[in-house]
């Protein structure tokens, strides 16, 4: 009875784990469970109907991105390896989609899973130095895994036609049409809160225990057993999964891709949303994607109006660059004022709510 | 034959100009072990300023030069002093994702006061510099290139071997606890290196922009080229900066006139991956043994 009070309170008043299995539960409470569940019901059920196709677009966007941020999430936060081929790798299953869907007419429920599948055995071909090398040294490695790959999609153009795009089919399953940001809303989202379930639930398990042992010291991890190569190609391998499955899911809802967005910037955004979002916090990551991808709106929007403003129009100063600026701005602040992101700021913003109202 | 022995010359020539830009980001590495991506963009803004200087102050050419070095010798101290010694003792992803969110703010204030468009300097080299080998042909700014490197090699040579400061620097490369309990002052030597790298970098983006002129995606690309330079050559070791500046402008040259051109920018980095893969710490670089 007494476990029962508990779990119907709010929040818990102390730490009452009295066993390892407790510790390692997602909810603490009941009220986190049902106000989860009220979230993704509210979800699903308002934001498709009550949105302008525009909030819609942003929204998907976001949900793309978060995805492929978990995945990083999972090789920075978790394995503590630093990966710069991020937006590469996402690239890689956006490519591999549209190619399966395009000369193999492969359905989409396949070919992005499949397109996963590939960025992930690519992805462990760059995580090989990984082995031998650790920290800055990979950095630099994926850094020239992103130069190749993008060089790669570029040149190969009997496989990948270039820079002059490929144009995708338009999804559909048992006769029914995916098409328009209402319907997207519902796969990516859908997506969204399987990856994350995943994601969540590979960190309490042993591979997920492995991984943070190797974070905290990889030679110690070595001495107690774990073969720290093979679970470190493996966080690789899961990180660029996720990246090619948004990648895939990205080339459906964008329709047409090229090879133009799958460059460096993308890559330091990704890494910007883990950092801004909370390293080693699955939720921090869809924090980070939202974060970045409100950021980049807000910029492109502040731009917008200041290149009209006709003060600065006759100076002759170009306004666009500001967004630049802006952003790297964002990630030095965070670095240097909440290293930990929003994700902790939302732990602070709970746990000053734990014995409301009766705060002391 | 003379194309091969042009393309060699080329080779060289641009060679050190990679050996100089990656003198700045070695310092910084070889000091405080952190990973500049901002490298790209202090060579711009040392281009900049000095562009300016000429162009907008009308300065003669020398005294815009020494103010220059004057001036992102102050600006690399400003760096550290703000941004990176809140961070010392931090984890390497918050110092390398720090470099990048100053790469970011540095190119989009170098667009916004300067434009994204190509700047050229004025003439201003003595034709005298000209090297006629034969049918091989160097031009002034690649011979110019040629003696400033050679300088300063041997100047940061004795730096480290014969200044006390060097000495620190080298100390506190070495073993950090080590050098602060024998009195070294640590976080000088930290904001030292970081003006002195950041001078070196000015002085090699002025170089840069003589030959290519003056557009902060070149010049922030190469920035990025350095990495390739510096691993080659082994992180830490000054001279193998130089060295793997000269490896990977061969192999970008040749590769340029034999294979194909689009080929030539990514070449360093296949060339990148081989070498983490078969020797890491590369050329001169010092090999780390780990305890637990």
């Amino acid at each position: 009875m007494k476990t029962f009070m508990k779990k119907l309170s709010f929040h818990p008043c102390g730490n009452y784990h009295e066993n390892y299995a407790q510790e390692l539960s997602i909810f603490e409470t009941w009220f986190g469970r049902v106000c989860l569940g009220i979230f993704l019901i509210l979800l699903f059920s308002v934001a498709p109907f009550f949105l302008s196709p525009y909030l819609l677009y942003i929204l998907n966007t976001i949900g793309i991105l978060a995805i492929a941020a978990i995945g990083l999430n999972i090789l920075i936060g978790y394995t503590g390896q630093i990966s710069l081929g991020h937006g590469a790798f996402f690239g890689v299953g956006a490519y591999a989609a549209a190619i399966l869907a395009t000369r193999l007419g492969v359905p989409f429920y396949l070919s992005i899973p499949a397109a996963g599948f590939i960025t992930a055995m690519i992805g462990m071909i760059f995580g090989i130095p990984s082995g031998r090398l650790k920290g800055l040294y990979l950095t630099i490695a994926t850094l020239a895994g992103q130069f190749i790959i993008e060089y790669v999609l570029i040149q190969w153009e009997s496989l990948t036609k270039g820079t002059m795009g490929i144009t995708l089919p338009s999804p559909s399953i048992l006769g029914w049409n995916i098409a328009g940001n209402k319907a997207f809303f519902f796969l990516i989202f859908i997506c969204l809160v399987l990856m994350t379930w995943f994601a969540v639930n590979i960190m309490r398990s042993k591979y997920g225990r492995a991984f943070i042992a190797i974070r905290d010291n990889d030679r110690a991890a070595e001495g107690m057993g774990i073969p720290i190569f093979k679970y470190k190609l493996l966080s690789f391998a899961i990180s660029s999964f996720y990246a090619g499955f948004a990648g895939a899911l990205w080339a459906y809802y964008m329709v047409s891709i090229t090879t133009e967005p799958f460059n460096l910037g993308l890559s330091v955004e990704f890494i910007a949303m883990v950092i801004i979002g909370g390293m080693g916090n699955i939720p921090g990551a869809i924090f980070g994607a939202t974060f970045i991808t409100i950021l980049n709106e807000v910029l492109r929007y502040a731009t917008g109006v200041l290149m009209n403003v006709s003060a600065i129009t006759s100076l002759g100063l170009n306004m666009a660059p500001l967004r630049e600026f802006v952003f790297g701005l964002a990630i030095v602040l965070f670095i240097l004022l909440e290293p930990k992101g929003i994700a902790e700021l939302w732990r602070i913003l709970r746990s000053n709510f734990r014995l409301w109202p009766f705060s002391y | 034959m003379d194309f091969f022995l042009q393309l060699l010359v080329n080779g060289v020539c641009v060679g050190l100009l990679y050996g100089i830009s990656a003198m700045g980001f070695v310092m910084i590495f070889k000091a405080s072990s952190v990973l500049n991506f901002a490298h790209g963009e202090l060579l711009a803004l040392g281009a900049f300023f000095f562009l300016s200087l000429v162009t907008w102050g009308k300065i003669p050419i020398a005294a815009s030069f020494l103010l220059t070095l004057a001036g992102c010798f102050i600006l690399g101290f400003l760096i550290e002093k703000f941004f990176l010694r809140p961070l010392i003792g931090e984890k390497l992803i918050f110092v390398i994702m720090l470099t990048v969110g100053l790469s970011a703010m540095f190119k989009g204030l170098i667009l916004l006061i300067w434009g994204g468009n190509l700047h050229t300097y004025p003439e201003f080299l003595p034709p005298s510099l000209e090297i006629h080998l034969g049918s091989i042909y160097i031009a002034p700014v690649y011979s110019a290139t040629l003696v400033i490197s050679v300088i300063f090699l041997v100047l940061f040579g004795l730096f480290f071997k014969k200044s006390s400061q060097g000495i620190f620097m080298r100390s506190v490369a070495d073993n950090q606890k080590a050098a602060l309990s024998l009195g070294v002052h640590v976080r000088r030597v930290f904001a030292l290196s970081w003006a002195i790298a950041a001078m070196v970098a000015c002085m090699s983006g002025i170089v840069l922009g003589i030959i290519n002129g003056v557009n902060v995606h070149d010049l922030s690309a190469i920035g990025l080229k350095v990495f390739p330079v510096v691993i080659l050559g082994g992180l830490d070791s000054i001279g193998g900066a130089i060295i793997g500046g000269i490896i990977i402008g061969l192999l970008e040259t040749f590769t340029g006139g034999y294979l194909s051109p689009s080929l030539r920018d990514v070449v360093p980095y296949i060339v990148l991956v081989f070498i983490l893969m078969v020797k890491p710490y590369g050329l001169f670089g010092l090999v780390e043994i780990e305890r637990v």
